[in-house]
């Protein structure tokens, strides 16, 4: 392994890099920080948004370097907010049962899939891996749901998601990497594959169990549309949907729920931005510590085979 | 006693299932939840698919409603609206393959060509940001700064154009669909390619440079042929999903003013379906694009083996 360290080497060395290479150079770097600076300025525009005067943002809705008129109104209206916080807390309740069931069931999966000698690997494989290229469709799916009894119930936002194909291939690639040696042994030592799975194999394959918690979460912290056709009440309504419900259809439950203050009309636009930053933070607060282990969640050796 | 059953004279398959059975217990005991779970939620649906071919009604149930051979989809290709939905279909994601397609590839090329790496990882992080914003979010963002004073606008302005609310326009639907998916995704999906390039044998370059060829021919030779593979097989899954226009994203963006560029075969799935209880034709609508979709999967895979040797299966 010569290669990366001699390469930083040899292309930092200056007189080996022609006036051709340092315009390229130069251009490069020149585009990336332009593109870095337009995948943040939406989201920093929101940010100030939300920390702006209502009444400033009505007026003019051009570029906000800064809050104009700083005021934290808007989230203490979010946090108060009925329909806002049992949107959180619906949320919160679908994580908390499906995560558990999403990693149990894409290890179970994976471990079977990575595992050598099983007469019925191949039809199961089979069976699991058809079903991400074909489907029943929107429709028979909405039926089925309800032939089920999950209609207006949360459950209908957790268990059709209870696993995900693609995240248990990504598993068994990692289950995969594990030493033959440490499972063969643990047999010898008498201990089933159950014990195997939970003492030996998840421990080593932490780093790919965080990207998939990350996956999952994130799936379910952002999925709106499962919620929108199976759920009828409001207070059922995920934070997603009710975000839905204020920024896109303009439905007025934000407003009608707290119709009787007048701090609704006072922050009408900007409680908009508010809700946005509540939904968005908690999952852009999470990502950049994982960021080194994204490459193991990408199926690049597993998608073929 | 085990011992005694695996070896006894059982031969031939029942032997051998038995034995397979006996060792592998606990592994089939952690499958039969995976597929109870794909039993109910991926395979029973496509036993509801034969409403296709039936005139569905509730109270009936699936095997309880009449069949009607190819009525629904007769009717479906004979509506004055197939044309429109097909168009929209395969200009939406033909656009999105032009355009969305190569970015994440020229911003992995690009991050390759990068000197300082604590710079690189810079970028990185924050050009993954925005996949992980929720799609209600980024519809919330394009209508904000679409409205007639809002960003895109002023924008519009400066470069000499007219103020005007964007979201009803037709003819800013797909630029700003097209847009914003390159926006939220370009970072995240040069990741794949970021891992194939690294996967180059650097010692090629090494070669390359004291045959006197500079970064361009580089470029050309090494890297692009390195990640050729990588690049045919997700373009086949992309192929594989050619009317699978993201629906959810429609659906957040659209307004009746966009219809004409905006339905797709998914969205008007949905409106027949969900909103009308056409439960039958919207079914027939969504297997018909279904198989419109591994059709294309199958021959892109077909090509791609033929003329680079890589593919899915």
């Amino acid at each position: 392994m010569t290669t990366r360290a001699e390469k930083v080497r040899e292309r930092g060395a200056g007189h080996q890099r022609s006036a051709g290479d340092r315009v390229f150079d130069a251009l490069n770097v020149i585009l990336m920080i332009a593109l870095c600076l337009l995948t943040i300025y939406p989201m920093y525009y929101v940010l100030v948004a939300s920390f702006t005067q209502n009444s400033h943002l009505v007026a003019n809705q051009g570029f906000l370097y800064w809050p104009v008129g700083f005021t934290t109104g808007s989230y203490k209206l979010a946090f108060s907010h009925p329909l806002l916080v049992s949107g959180y807390k619906n949320i919160l309740f679908v994580l908390a049962v499906s995560l558990p069931i999403n990693i149990l069931l894409t290890l179970f999966c994976g471990y079977f899939l990575a595992s050598r000698d099983v007469m019925f690997k191949k039809p199961v494989l089979f069976l699991i891996m058809f079903t991400m290229f074909f489907s029943g469709g929107m429709i028979p799916i909405y039926l089925n749901i309800r032939d089920l009894g999950l209609y207006n119930s949360l459950w209908a936002l957790i268990l059709p998601g209870a696993m995900s194909v693609y995240n248990s291939i990504i598993c068994r690639t990692a289950i995969e990497a594990v030493p033959d040696s440490l499972q063969e042994s643990a047999y010898i030592d008498g201990a089933n594959d159950l014990v195997i799975v939970f003492r030996i194999v998840l421990p080593l394959i932490m780093p790919t169990i965080a990207v998939l918690l990350l996956y999952y979460g994130v799936s379910h912290w952002n999925s709106w549309f499962p919620a929108s056709i199976y759920l009828k009440d409001n207070e059922k309504l995920p934070i997603q949907n009710v975000l839905r419900a204020v920024l896109i259809a303009n439905s007025p439950i934000l407003n009608s729920a707290a119709a009787e203050n007048d701090q609704v009309n006072e922050f009408a636009e900007s409680i908009k931005y508010a809700a946005i930053v509540l939904t968005t933070v908690p999952v852009l607060c999470i990502y950049p510590f994982l960021q080194r282990y994204f490459v193991k969640g990408i199926m690049i050796g597993a998608v073929k085979g | 006693m085990a011992q005694q059953t695996i070896g006894s004279g059982r031969k031939g398959f029942a032997g051998r299932l038995l034995r397979d059975f006996r060792l592998n217990k606990w592994k089939y005991l952690m499958i039969l939840p995976v597929l109870v779970y794909l039993a109910v939620f991926a395979y029973k649906p496509m036993y509801g698919l034969q409403i296709a071919f039936k005139n569905y009604r509730p109270t009936r149930g699936i095997a309880g409603s009449p069949w009607v051979g190819f009525l629904w989809f007769e009717k479906f290709f004979t509506d004055p609206y197939f044309w429109r939905l097909l168009r929209n279909t395969f200009t939406l994601s033909a656009l999105d393959i032009l355009f969305g397609f190569p970015a994440p590839i020229i911003l992995a090329l690009l991050l390759n060509e990068l000197r300082n790496n604590k710079f690189k990882r810079t970028v990185q992080t924050i050009t993954y940001m925005p996949y992980f914003i929720s799609l209600v979010v980024m519809a919330s963002l394009l209508k904000i700064y679409s409205q007639e004073n809002g960003l895109f606008s002023q924008i519009i302005e400066l470069f000499g154009g007219t103020r005007q609310n964007l979201t009803i326009s037709a003819s800013a639907f797909r630029p700003l669909y097209i847009g914003s998916g390159i926006w939220q995704y370009i970072g995240w999906n040069s990741i794949i390619y970021l891992a194939a390039l690294a996967a180059i044998d650097q010692e090629q370059y090494e070669a390359a440079r004291i045959d006197g060829a500079n970064r361009f021919r580089q470029l050309l030779h090494i890297t692009l042929p390195g990640i050729l593979p990588t690049i045919m097989i997700l373009f086949v899954l992309r192929m594989g999903s050619i009317l699978n226009v993201g629906y959810e994203k429609v659906l957040l963006m659209y307004t009746p003013s966009t219809y004409e560029v905006a339905d797709v075969f998914s969205t008007y799935t949905y409106r027949m379906g969900l909103e009308n209880q056409q439960y039958s034709l919207s079914t027939a609508v969504g297997l018909f694009n279904t198989v419109v979709n591994i059709a294309f999967l199958l021959l892109t895979n077909y090509f791609s083996k033929k003329t680079t040797e890589s593919g899915l299966f």
